[in-house]
């Protein structure tokens, strides 16, 4: 890990020199809480400094009856399903359940490292019917765009993408608009900014009076967004910065997002732990429906999340401590998790039952 | 929902341990099984150790090593770990139908010329085929005997204030491997199979007050550490900067999403050594070909007890636990 020690030094003299009353923020991004986790920034800010992890993993967040889906699907003789590897341990709606289970059991599922990785299975495989399945926010969006694309231009017809892409900005609102929302400040998701730009979070400040910082990954960028945040917190200006200049610009990438238009197009979807969220997914567009998975295999989903006591939705706002769910530690655990606090490695629920208070 | 066997059951993380715990143990219960070192301490004439492992890797030729080397290496290390001198191995082959006779003939070149550099005698074996699909190219067992020359090496011994030292760079044999499956690019990454009864036979007969030495195969370092505390009123802390990990690697965990203190290793060990003995473990485990990047990483702690804690480069600590399944790339 490249670490400048004295720049590390600066900015947590600088942070403690701020001296805030008791700050909340929020990271919305699966590669932020890793590297905030990898690097033990936690231990290291005051203790009036909290940081919370936001619904930022896509695989996290993908609902039990989505995945409900994916496992009957996966164990059609014909079928092969390709996905990134972490999806394979995210549980449907009966614990344990999961494609690492069905694949003990004969289904057919690649783990693949990119999407057009899928569409070339799908050409080597031209008897079998291969099924991706898209998850990712805006930043996976453009790939997954560019594998259909590819499909339509090899005219691999076996392969069909089952698009569970979601975006982070009406995620936001509903956090927002949530009963007992306390968050002071956002860090926002600097792969995603590459995408949709700093612009892309300026509803934060303008709608909501709340301070955003885009920040990198490496543990000083996190760092500089922290004090950042804090200093927006204690001028009382919330706006948009962007620590993360290196990467992301003000409009993002352009063609990307041209990219993303032209395959999808906004509709509604089911969060693990948060529910319905309005326009918040991306479905394939009308035209290229010939490669949407739902579609092709008349795919239907539970009519509603199945209840459940999992209250992540209000241990992801810091409205209620992991270990105050009713199913944390029993029916939710690292190894057999049930929301998606728990389903990250890092989230929120899986680092209170693992460390258990220690540090 | 009825439990059925998944591969994280031999990730060497939590769930294999429970499969042992609660399966096996009970079944075949007796003092020396329940021991659970590498190898079983067996009285007799003369105080032996015996081990056995078995080979499944996928795929079976990987840059640094083969099914075959890894087989010999994997027994020899286990029970050079218990302070034995391995002696006589048992060969036995699952093979499929279909497997090219040429692939065969290449791995057992391999054990040989392995089997005699970590001078032991292959003495016994046997041979099975399956049918096309009801295996993977082959499977290997091996057991071994070795004769103990330096008896009482067991976690329990360690106290606080000792220090923990590592053979070399971590995480070698599980990235290479993964980016061998995966098909990308393996530049100069390279499995660390290697026997290392030469390494541990050079640290024993320092004299050095050495508590215990573990391979850290499955699992990783992180998940061995874990081993040596668990359930006890002491815990290890490690310096993530003084942890050698080779650059390749780190970058190839990077991309993978994998974290090189939880890849599998097969030409490493950890050992815990008295403090004041050290620096003459470390001197000794560098006069070795497999132990020239040896390094002090860390130090037996009451500050946290039963826990494996990491002060980050970055300068915070966190908590490295057990695996907890198989290592799956992350996307996010």
């Amino acid at each position: 890990m490249p670490s400048d020690k004295a720049k590390r030094d600066r900015l947590l003299a600088a942070i403690a020199e701020l001296d805030v009353d008791r700050v909340r923020l929020m990271e919305v991004c699966g590669t932020h809480t890793m590297a905030i986790a990898a690097s033990g920034i936690r231990s290291m800010l005051p203790e009036n400094v909290s940081l919370l992890s936001g619904p930022g993993c896509p695989v996290c967040v993908t609902p039990p009856q989505v995945i409900d889906a994916v496992l009957e699907l996966s164990m059609e003789k014909d079928v092969i399903l390709a996905s990134y590897g972490d999806m394979l341990r995210v549980p449907g709606s009966r614990p344990g359940d999961s494609l690492l289970r069905r694949r003990a059991l004969g289904a057919q599922v690649e783990t693949v490292y990119s999407s057009v990785d899928a569409v070339e299975l799908a050409l080597q495989h031209p008897e079998k019917q291969l099924v991706f399945l898209g998850v990712g926010f805006e930043t996976t969006a453009p790939g997954t765009a560019a594998a259909v694309l590819t499909a339509q231009e090899k005219g691999a017809k076996n392969f069909t993408l089952w698009s569970m892409l979601k975006t982070v900005e009406p995620a936001l609102r509903a956090l927002i608009a949530l009963d007992g929302f306390q968050i002071d400040g956002f860090l926002c998701p600097g792969h995603v900014a590459t995408i949709i730009g700093e612009r892309g979070f300026a509803y934060l400040p303008a709608e909501f009076h709340l301070p955003g910082v885009v920040a990198g990954f490496e543990p000083e960028d996190i760092l500089l967004a922290v004090y950042l945040l804090l200093r927006q917190i204690k001028e009382g200006k919330p706006r948009i910065e962007n620590a993360y200049p290196r990467a992301v610009s003000h409009d993002g990438n352009v063609l990307a997002q041209r990219m993303i238009a032209r395959c999808f197009e906004a509709r509604g979807d089911v969060w693990r732990g948060l529910g319905a969220i309005p326009a918040s997914g991306l479905g394939l567009r009308e035209e290229l429906s010939g490669f949407d998975a739902e579609k092709r295999f008349q795919v239907r989903y539970a009519e509603a999340e199945p209840p459940t006591a999992c209250r992540c939705g209000e241990v992801i706002t810091g409205r209620r401590r992991p270990e105050a769910c009713p199913l944390f530690g029993r029916a939710c655990t690292p190894e057999d998790p049930v929301g998606p606090c728990m389903v990250s490695s890092e989230g929120a629920c899986a680092a209170a039952y693992k460390y258990q208070g220690v540090l | 929902m009825d439990e059925i066997i998944t591969l994280d059951y031999g990730s060497g993380g939590k769930k294999t341990a429970r499969l042992i715990e609660e399966l096996l143990v009970p079944a075949f219960r007796n003092s020396v099984l329940e021991a659970l070192g590498d190898g079983a301490l067996l009285d007799g004439a003369e105080r032996l150790a015996f081990s056995t492992d078995s080979f499944v890797v996928d795929p079976i030729f990987f840059p640094g090593g083969d099914i075959g080397k890894l087989s010999v290496c994997g027994t020899v290390n286990d029970l050079a770990v218990c302070g034995a001198e391995p002696k006589y191995l048992s060969l036995s082959f699952i093979l499929e139908e279909g497997l090219p006779l040429a692939d065969l003939r290449r791995i057992v070149e391999s054990i040989r010329a392995q089997a005699e550099k970590a001078g032991v005698s292959i003495v016994t074996g046997d041979t099975k085929v399956v049918e096309k699909g009801r295996g993977d190219k082959l499977y290997i067992n091996t057991a071994g005997i070795g004769f103990v020359r330096f008896p009482g090496l067991s976690p329990r011994n360690i106290r606080p204030g000792d220090a923990v030292l590592v053979s070399g760079t971590v995480g070698d044999h599980g990235t290479a491997v993964m980016l061998a499956r995966s098909g990308m690019m393996q530049g100069e990454l390279r499995s660390d199979c290697a026997a290392l009864n030469g390494l541990c036979r050079r640290i024993l007969e320092t004299g050095a007050a050495v508590r215990v030495l573990r391979d850290p195969t499955r699992g990783g370092v992180a998940t061995t550490l874990n081993e040596f505390v668990e359930g006890t009123a002491l815990g290890v802390v490690i310096r993530e900067e003084a942890v050698p990990v080779r650059p390749q690697v780190r970058a190839a965990c990077d991309m993978l999403g994998l974290e090189p203190l939880y890849c599998a290793n097969e030409g490493k060990l950890l050992a815990v050594v008295a403090a004041e003995d050290a620096g003459r473990v470390l001197e000794a485990m560098r006069e070795t070909g497999e132990g020239r990047d040896a390094a002090v990483i860390g130090e037996v702690s009451e500050a946290y007890p039963g826990r494996l804690v990491m002060e980050t480069a970055f300068g915070g600590r966190r908590i490295l636990q057990k695996l907890t399944g198989a290592q799956l790339p992350r996307i996010c």
